[in-house]
């Protein structure tokens, strides 16, 4: 796609609008949507995972520390990761704090 | 040319009209509010006289969405349904137009419950005017087979690519025997080369259909689809000429019946124009300048003609067979009047309702109706609209 998708005009668009190129929904920030932010305390988590497992964004990658971040990009701030946290290293922060 | 005229029941004859466009892929619901359209093809289907997949399933959605997943691997796709089952296709056919896919459907117009009425009207099809289809209204059998080729030949060229309503007068109509002109297979085939459809889904060549839009996008594809289905006019006219000069029929957006220096025009949709022509050679008879005007393109909706059919009446008197619940009366009235709001040169539109739930209006009845709309338009109505035969 030669421009960007937000600065196409109507006549740009494929027939129907198809989509012709397959993964263009990564350029979409889902992470727009959040109110709240996870936010992890590396001194409580036990890289147990299970965060990531249950991130219905995907979007949850294991750093070199062995720990795993949120890529806030595509995060919406649902909060699962929070709920299902064994060690309650994560809390959810309002993005307005 | 040659071809058969042969009598026959009109549902059946749309059969047979989607057999000789060699369609690959039916998907109906089998059974009531369904008509004897799909009940042929599959006989058709099941004799081996068409080699088609005919897919029965549990519901008009269903039907639209098989036809959507047809239409969308580039197969010729049909389907019918009639009042009830049209509605409850309705979110799946915002999802053909917009997606672009050239499913053709025959609509046997029929009232709406409740209470429960299963006989004609256009309160159907109304309910989806805005559905982003090309509907075309016919007013006899042959009329409605000729386009049924015509709609297949308009949805897959390549400058529309939309999906075709057919639509038909429920039982006034699809339960009528005519006399039909059945073009033979070799001539059809002319007419309706096979279906190339541009994008279709194919594992080899992958794309995604119908996605996710968010609001930085949806108005530049509404627009699209705007500016789409109004240029699909030049289409269908250019269609409806080369349709005529093959098969020597011709049909037009507008056609005009004895409205040459008419000062009061009558406009119609569907079968009651035929009845309607009966009215209008008893009234000019009778020495009154009344002309008749059948509107037989929908959507897209023909502007140009409508404005150059009534521009020298008086007086236009519109019979609609749906009424918009406290609204400003018919949706074709609405609609006309709007279209010669801004004209300097215009006549009084009178809008009138009838013919709902199967209740027919005669030629005499007609005559009422024309008579009753000059009237008002001499003495005013308190009323937007009236109702035409209501019992007060």
């Amino acid at each position: 796609m030669t421009k960007p998708e937000d600065e196409l005009a109507w006549k740009d668009l494929e027939i129907g609008s198809i989509i012709t190129e397959p993964g263009n929904a990564s350029q979409y920030q889902t992470g727009g949507w959040r109110t709240q932010r996870p936010v992890i305390d590396t001194s409580k988590c036990i890289k147990c995972g299970l965060c990531a497992i249950f991130c219905p964004e995907g979007c949850r990658r294991q750093t070199a520390e062995g720990h795993f971040d949120a890529n806030l990009f595509y995060c919406k701030g649902c909060g699962i990761c929070a709920c299902e946290c064994w060690t309650q290293a994560i809390t959810m922060v309002g993005e307005e704090e | 040319m040659t071809a058969q005229r042969i009598g026959i029941e009109v549902s059946r004859a749309i059969a047979i009209a989607a057999k000789l466009a060699n369609v690959d892929v039916v998907s109906a619901y089998p059974i009531t509010p369904q008509t004897h359209i799909v009940e042929e093809i599959a006989e058709l289907v099941a004799n081996g006289e068409l080699d088609a997949a005919f897919i029965p399933v549990e519901s008009e959605h269903s039907a639209m969405s098989a036809c959507l997943g047809a239409a969308a691997v580039g197969a010729r796709t049909f389907t019918a349904t009639a009042g009830q089952g049209l509605e409850l296709m309705h979110e799946v056919l915002y999802v053909a137009s917009a997606m672009r896919l050239p499913i053709v459907m025959a609509v046997a117009n029929r009232a709406l419950s409740a209470p429960l009425n299963i006989w004609g009207d256009h309160s159907d099809v109304m309910a989806t005017r805005d559905t982003g289809w090309i509907q075309i209204f016919a007013a006899n059998g042959q009329e409605t087979f000729d386009n049924v080729l015509c709609a297949f030949r308009i949805a897959e060229d390549r400058r529309v690519l939309l999906p075709v309503m057919v639509n038909l007068d429920g039982f006034h109509l699809t339960h009528m025997i005519e006399p039909i002109y059945i073009p033979e297979q070799g001539e059809v085939d002319k007419f309706l080369p096979p279906s190339q459809y541009p994008l279709p889904l194919d594992p080899d060549r992958p794309i995604t259909m119908g996605a996710f839009a968010p609001p930085y996008i949806y108005t530049e594809v509404k627009k699209a689809q705007q500016v789409n289905l109004a240029a699909a006019k030049e289409v269908i006219l250019q269609c409806w000429k080369e349709f005529g000069d093959r098969f020597g029929r011709y049909y037009s957006p507008v056609e005009s019946y004895r409205s040459e220096k008419a000062k009061v025009l009558l406009l119609v949709m569907g079968s009651f124009s035929e009845t309607a022509m009966g009215a209008i050679d008893s009234l000019r008879d009778e020495g009154k300048e009344v002309g008749l005007i059948k509107l037989c393109l929908w959507r897209p909706f023909p502007f140009a003609e409508i404005r150059q059919a009534v521009r020298d009446a008086e007086v236009l008197i519109v019979l609609d067979r749906a009424i918009s619940f406290g609204g400003p009366g018919g949706p074709v009235c609405s609609e006309i009047r709007s279209a010669l709001y801004s004209e300097d040169k215009k006549p009084r539109v009178i809008g009138f309702v009838g013919g709902l739930g199967g209740r027919d209006v005669s030629p005499d009845e007609f005559k009422q109706i024309v008579n009753r709309g000059i009237e008002i338009s001499q003495t005013g109505s308190e009323q937007e609209f009236e109702i035409f035969g209501v019992r007060e």
